[in-house]
């Protein structure tokens, strides 16, 4: 009984809201990841589609960097490299930049396909209709396309939310990173790491199925 | 800017670092395979009528999908410590990412078996081929054309994920940088070096994967 | 010889076969009419087993296609099927299509198997199309490699489900020259089809599927001119 009381055994009740707090560090930095990454990602979807050629040589190359490194070796890089230029930054906002950036670049692939997913002649049809190049933008390419994509941005966020697991390596503790502190005292690992996986689970798993139940109503 | 770069002792690591190249290359190769073979049978088990099966099956693949290529480790690595199962660092990886590889290439295979006609497999057993010959040699040549796409992301997924070896303890090419990283504290720099090695390596295997499919694929 | 005899099939609740007797002799050319949703389709699948039934037999030359420990791979490998989708395989080339069963199922060797498949495709008359893969043949020259890969089984019976049904009108009268090629060697067939002038040419006799139920079976002549049936009349007024 006496064990069960001492601070270095026992996964107690407390622990698990540690755990929740954890949960909402990742859900946190997840969001704040995603809806930058995806402002940013659309803007380079659409200059990819539209830009002139070293526009989209240019910034093809770099997102595809970003996209060929495993995040894990970016986090290392750019946590190190800003105060190399001066700005020390703390895990959190380093972690959020890496992550906004690696985000816009899966999301301007999504990007480019919706609005390649148009098509030429419903654009064509726009215009002649006497629609400017942001009418046709906003009221034709914008709602098609995004129904088109939707599931795949659903998809890359998810990812992002998954893979904000790896900010832990900064030491920023979220949902992950909690679990490991957490190991380390009580010793328990498995419970932990199965409540972890449920948080996990909880996150992802609804969205997901939303995202196929769309999908699979979009395409019939 | 008072830092001063030094990528001198970073090359004379290289050797090393290539050398790290090729077994992050090994276990990310090891992995896809142990992942195709699982990967198929989880979809087949998915299709299959038998309802503990699918649903064994249906808990795999969303575990593998919906939690953290990270947390997937950590259970190999530490979770399984709790029934007295410990793996070396390699084998942690290796199953790691083969159990994550199997859960997402299970659905591709499963999209690849429904657009398969059904016509096909009829056609199959009215020349008197038993079930298993028309699946080898009708079905799964066909499947594999429609998901070689996906499995060839699927491959550069696992060269990335192969970095968490580095969290755990295992020195493929993320885990070999940090090693010498944290003895000389030029972290930046060796760092940046792998970054290239890693373009490198999933270019090559792009490359390569492109190239075979002209081959492979004559239809 | 194929004897069926008093077969009925259900899928769910549907009753598509409602006791079907009928005997087709080695060296016949039978022709299976009627409209569609009659079960005449369902009848092919039935004899090579690719269905199963639910009351009755179907026997071909003395083994019972539905009984239990009936090794029906051996089995369809004497019955050569035609699908109305030809169902070529898409990955293997048309020598390799044909050559893939003799190799796999009658475990010729893969020289023999090669040169069966080839003789059998010049019989078809794509001699000339040997390496060529499917999606770059036509639908009529889909279907002739169908035949040829169902013949290098060298079954002694063919079924044809609508053979012609998917085509493109101009590419029908290859597919029926074929058949009709077989016919006149020898070849014991049953064509469902919708092609009435193949049923009147060159059957031997014609039978009459309506709803399930084999109304009218009987020499062309007699189908085609006093057929007995109300139902027969009125399809037959209507098809023309």
């Amino acid at each position: 009984m006496s064990n069960n009381m001492s601070f270095f055994s026992g996964f107690q009740p407390h622990d698990l809201l540690f755990m929740a707090e954890a949960a909402g560090q990742t859900l946190l930095i997840s969001v704040l990841s995603i809806s930058t990454g995806t402002v940013f990602g659309i803007i380079f979807g659409w200059m990819l589609q539209s830009g002139n050629w070293v526009v989209r040589a240019i910034l093809g190359t770099v997102l595809d960097v970003f996209r060929s490194v495993p995040l894990l070796i970016q986090l290392v890089l750019f946590f190190n490299f800003f105060p190399i230029m001066g700005w020390p930054l703390e895990p959190f906002a380093a972690g959020t930049f890496v992550l906004s950036l690696y985000t816009a670049s899966l999301v301007a692939q999504v990007a480019r396909g919706g609005i390649e997913a148009v098509g030429k002649p419903m654009r064509r049809a726009a215009r002649s209709l006497g629609m400017s190049y942001w009418q046709d933008m906003r009221y034709v390419v914008w709602p098609i396309g995004l129904r088109a994509v939707f599931p795949a941005w659903v998809g890359v966020a998810l990812g992002v939310m998954k893979d904000s697991a790896l900010v832990s390596v900064l030491g920023y503790v979220e949902l992950l990173r909690a679990s490991q502190i957490l190991i380390t005292r009580t010793q328990e690992p498995f419970i932990i790491l199965a409540v972890a996986g449920a948080f996990y689970f909880v996150l992802s798993y609804p969205l997901s199925k939303y995202s196929q139940k769309l999908e699979e109503r979009w395409a019939s | 800017m008072d830092y001063h770069f030094h990528w001198r002792p970073v090359f004379q690591k290289l050797p090393e670092l290539l050398q790290a190249s090729l077994t992050t290359l090994e276990v990310a190769v090891l992995s896809m395979i142990i992942g195709i073979i699982l990967g198929l049978l989880l979809a087949l088990a998915r299709m299959s009528p038998i309802k503990p099966l699918r649903w064994f099956a249906t808990c795999w693949v969303e575990l593998a999908r919906n939690t953290p290529a990270l947390f997937q480790l950590f259970f190999f690595g530490f979770g399984l410590g709790a029934f007295g199962i410990h793996f070396a660092p390699y084998f942690i990886v290796l199953f790691g990412l083969s159990f994550n590889n199997a859960g997402y290439l299970a659905e591709n295979f499963r999209g690849g078996f429904q657009a398969v006609p059904d016509t096909q497999l009829r056609a199959a057993r009215s020349l008197g081929m038993t079930i298993p010959q028309a699946y080898i040699r009708i079905i799964i040549p066909q499947v594999l054309r429609i998901v070689y796409h996906p499995m060839t992301n699927q491959m550069v997924w696992a060269v990335l994920m192969s970095s968490l070896g580095m969290m755990v303890g295992f020195r493929e090419l993320s885990g070999e940088t940090q090693f010498f990283a944290s003895k000389t504290f030029r972290i930046f720099e060796y760092f940046a070096v792998t970054a290239l090695i890693y373009y490198a390596i999933v270019k090559i295997i792009l490359g390569a994967a492109k190239l075979a499919s002209i081959r492979l694929f004559r239809y | 010889m194929i004897e069926i005899k008093g077969l009925h099939k259900y899928f769910g609740d549907l009753h598509v076969l409602k006791g079907i007797d009928l005997n087709v002799a080695k060296g016949e050319v039978l022709s299976v009419i009627g409209s569609s949703g009659s079960g005449k389709s369902t009848l092919l699948y039935c004899i090579n087993g690719l269905e199963e039934i639910q009351k009755g037999a179907v026997i071909v030359d003395g083994v019972d296609v539905h009984a239990k420990g009936t090794d029906v791979n051996k089995l369809r490998q004497n019955l050569g099927m035609v699908f109305q989708q030809w169902n070529s395989f898409p990955h293997l080339t048309a020598l390799e299509n044909v050559a893939l069963a003799p190799q796999i199922v009658k475990k010729h060797s893969k020289t023999d198997a090669l040169e069966i498949a080839a003789k059998q495709l010049k019989h078809v008359g794509l001699g000339d199309k040997l390496n060529v893969y499917p999606n770059s043949l036509s639908g009529g020259q889909q279907q002739r490699l169908a035949i040829a890969r169902a013949l290098a089984m060298e079954p002694e019976y063919m079924l044809f489900d609508e053979a012609t049904s998917a085509l493109d009108p101009e590419l029908v009268g290859e597919v029926l020259e074929t058949m009709r090629m077989l016919a006149e060697e020898g070849m014991t067939m049953i064509c469902v089809t919708h092609e009435m002038g193949f049923a009147r040419d060159v059957s031997d006799r014609v039978a009459y599927f309506h709803q399930g139920i084999m109304e009218e079976i009987g020499p062309p002549e007699q189908i085609f001119g006093e057929a007995q049936s109300e139902h027969t009349r009125k399809f037959l007024a209507n098809v023309r």
